[in-house]
């Protein structure tokens, strides 16, 4: 424990461009994002909100800028006046820290649930097969999957997969948790489960969130902080209290308004 | 002489060419393996982002696929003496089809979804272990049917050991023809081994296809 309080930003994006052709998803984007913060990004598709999280888990290149996870640089930096990219070995130290779930949930289909869980941590943080089946298992708990434990990942509905995926992403003890759109394939009803243990996660810990999600309610609920994207640029940030009951941009009332109906 | 089919001729060949079947067989089975490993490498070379692998790798295996079987077996014979026929047939029926199922390993590579790879990512996964664990056990399912169609294809073209002195099933009726001027039953005979055990296994590689669609 430190005697004076890490204020070092979570995640911070400088003058960050991505582009995808001649399109400009994300022109010269800064933001910050503080330890334990749960932020919501959101805004009309193509607004660059999922590009932002796949640039932190390096499923994208950034055409320029920096991304900074705790402080460190990520996938690129500046040496002298140049723009290099950091070679792949600096990469994993740092991608560590990050965790994804997916909207496609993307678990491996040849694995079974359990096998899913403690791949990565055997065989990325090292842990004894033993280690990481009691992990797993007490995620699995968490999640409320136990009972799936040895079942084949093609045998379990949307939600279930999805939990077992969030149980994946947790066993890796990421300090950032990017949630792309991970209720967005799954039926109504079973999108209640997936956000109650995305609740549970919430509450229970202390660690970073970015969610991109359509979920409004849940939003609301989860996060502390709000950010309004409109063609990879951020218009409007705020509690979400006041985003969702008074926003002030044009845009973004025409966009709630769209979305809340 | 005069009758077409004699059950006694058929008798008579039937012992050299149930021991060419076994060098068929022999030639089939080992060319096969060598195929399914050295194809696989194949295969990942030619994705390789080095292109001082991938390019050398690409031209060598566009050559063996456009240049026939038959040549490349005599070719190779007649350029080294000293190796024995069936070290140099089993070599070469094996190098020309790992050519063959390196294309199906890259189609069953490609069919694996991008979403595997970016999850691999997420959870931080060496690039070696997600190939390993995650990319090849799900590509290789896929590629199960093609590679079984190759070995049997494979398998059909082993009468072109006949042309580098390898005494199998084909050359066996051949020998037998040339010395009693009785063709019609070995050769028969051979069309009958050779559909005995290709139409078997390839129904059983129609039901792993289906099974695994």
């Amino acid at each position: 424990m430190s005697t004076t309080p890490d204020t070092t930003p979570a995640i911070e994006f400088r003058d960050v461009i991505k582009r995808f052709g001649d399109n400009v998803v994300l022109d010269g984007l800064s933001f910050s994002v503080a330890k334990g913060d749960r932020v919501t990004l959101i805004g009309p598709s193509g607004s660059g909100k999922t590009t932002i999280l796949r640039l932190l888990m390096t499923l994208e290149e950034a055409d320029g800028g920096l991304i900074l996870i705790d402080g460190d640089p990520y996938t690129h930096e500046y040496r002298g006046q140049k723009w290099v990219e950091i070679p792949e070995k600096r990469r994993r130290a740092v991608r560590k820290r990050v965790g994804m779930v997916f909207q496609q949930f993307n678990l491996f289909p040849n694995m079974t649930v359990l096998e899913n869980i403690i791949e990565a941590p055997m065989h990325v943080l090292g842990h004894n097969r033993k280690q990481a089946t009691a992990r797993a298992e007490e995620l699995l708990e968490q999640v409320g999957m136990a009972e799936k434990r040895d079942a084949k990942t093609t045998e379990l509905s949307g939600g279930q997969q999805q939990r077992v995926a969030i149980a994946r992403a947790l066993a890796m003890d990421p300090e950032i948790l990017l949630l792309d759109e991970v209720t967005s394939a799954l039926d109504p009803e079973i999108v209640a489960d997936v956000l109650g243990v995305l609740r549970d996660v919430a509450e229970n810990t202390d660690i970073t969130m970015l969610l991109v999600t359509h979920e409004m309610q849940f939003a609301r609920e989860v996060s502390n902080r709000v950010l309004m994207f409109d063609h990879g640029r951020i218009i409007e940030e705020a509690h979400p209290e006041t985003m969702f009951t008074a926003p002030e941009h044009e845009r973004t009332q025409e966009f709630l308004k769209a979305v809340l109906g | 002489m005069n009758d077409i089919w004699s059950w006694e001729r058929a008798w008579e060949v039937l012992p050299d060419l149930l021991y060419g079947f076994r060098l068929t067989i022999l030639a089939t089975v080992v060319g096969t393996a060598i195929a399914a490993v050295l194809g696989l490498f194949v295969a990942l070379a030619r994705r390789s982002s080095v292109r001082w692998i991938s390019v050398p790798v690409g031209v060598v295996v566009e050559f063996i696929r456009s240049t026939p079987l038959l040549v490349q077996l005599v070719f190779v014979y007649l350029a080294l003496p000293t190796v024995p026929g069936i070290v140099v047939g089993c070599a070469v029926l094996g190098v020309h089809y790992a050519t063959y199922m390196s294309e199906v390993y890259r189609a069953g590579i490609d069919a694996v979804p991008r979403g595997q790879w970016e999850a691999a990512t997420a959870l931080n996964l060496p690039r070696s272990r997600t190939w390993r664990d995650v990319v090849l056990p799900q590509a290789i399912r896929k590629t199960l049917p093609g590679l079984g169609n190759y070995a049997i294809s494979m398998f059909k073209e082993t009468p072109f050991l006949f042309a580098i002195s390898i005494v199998e099933m084909f050359a066996a009726a051949q020998n037998y023809g040339a010395n009693t001027f009785s063709y019609i039953e070995p050769l028969t005979m051979v069309g009958l081994f050779f559909l005995a055990a290709s139409y078997p296994t390839s129904l059983l590689v129609r039901r792993m296809e289906k099974r695994l669609a």
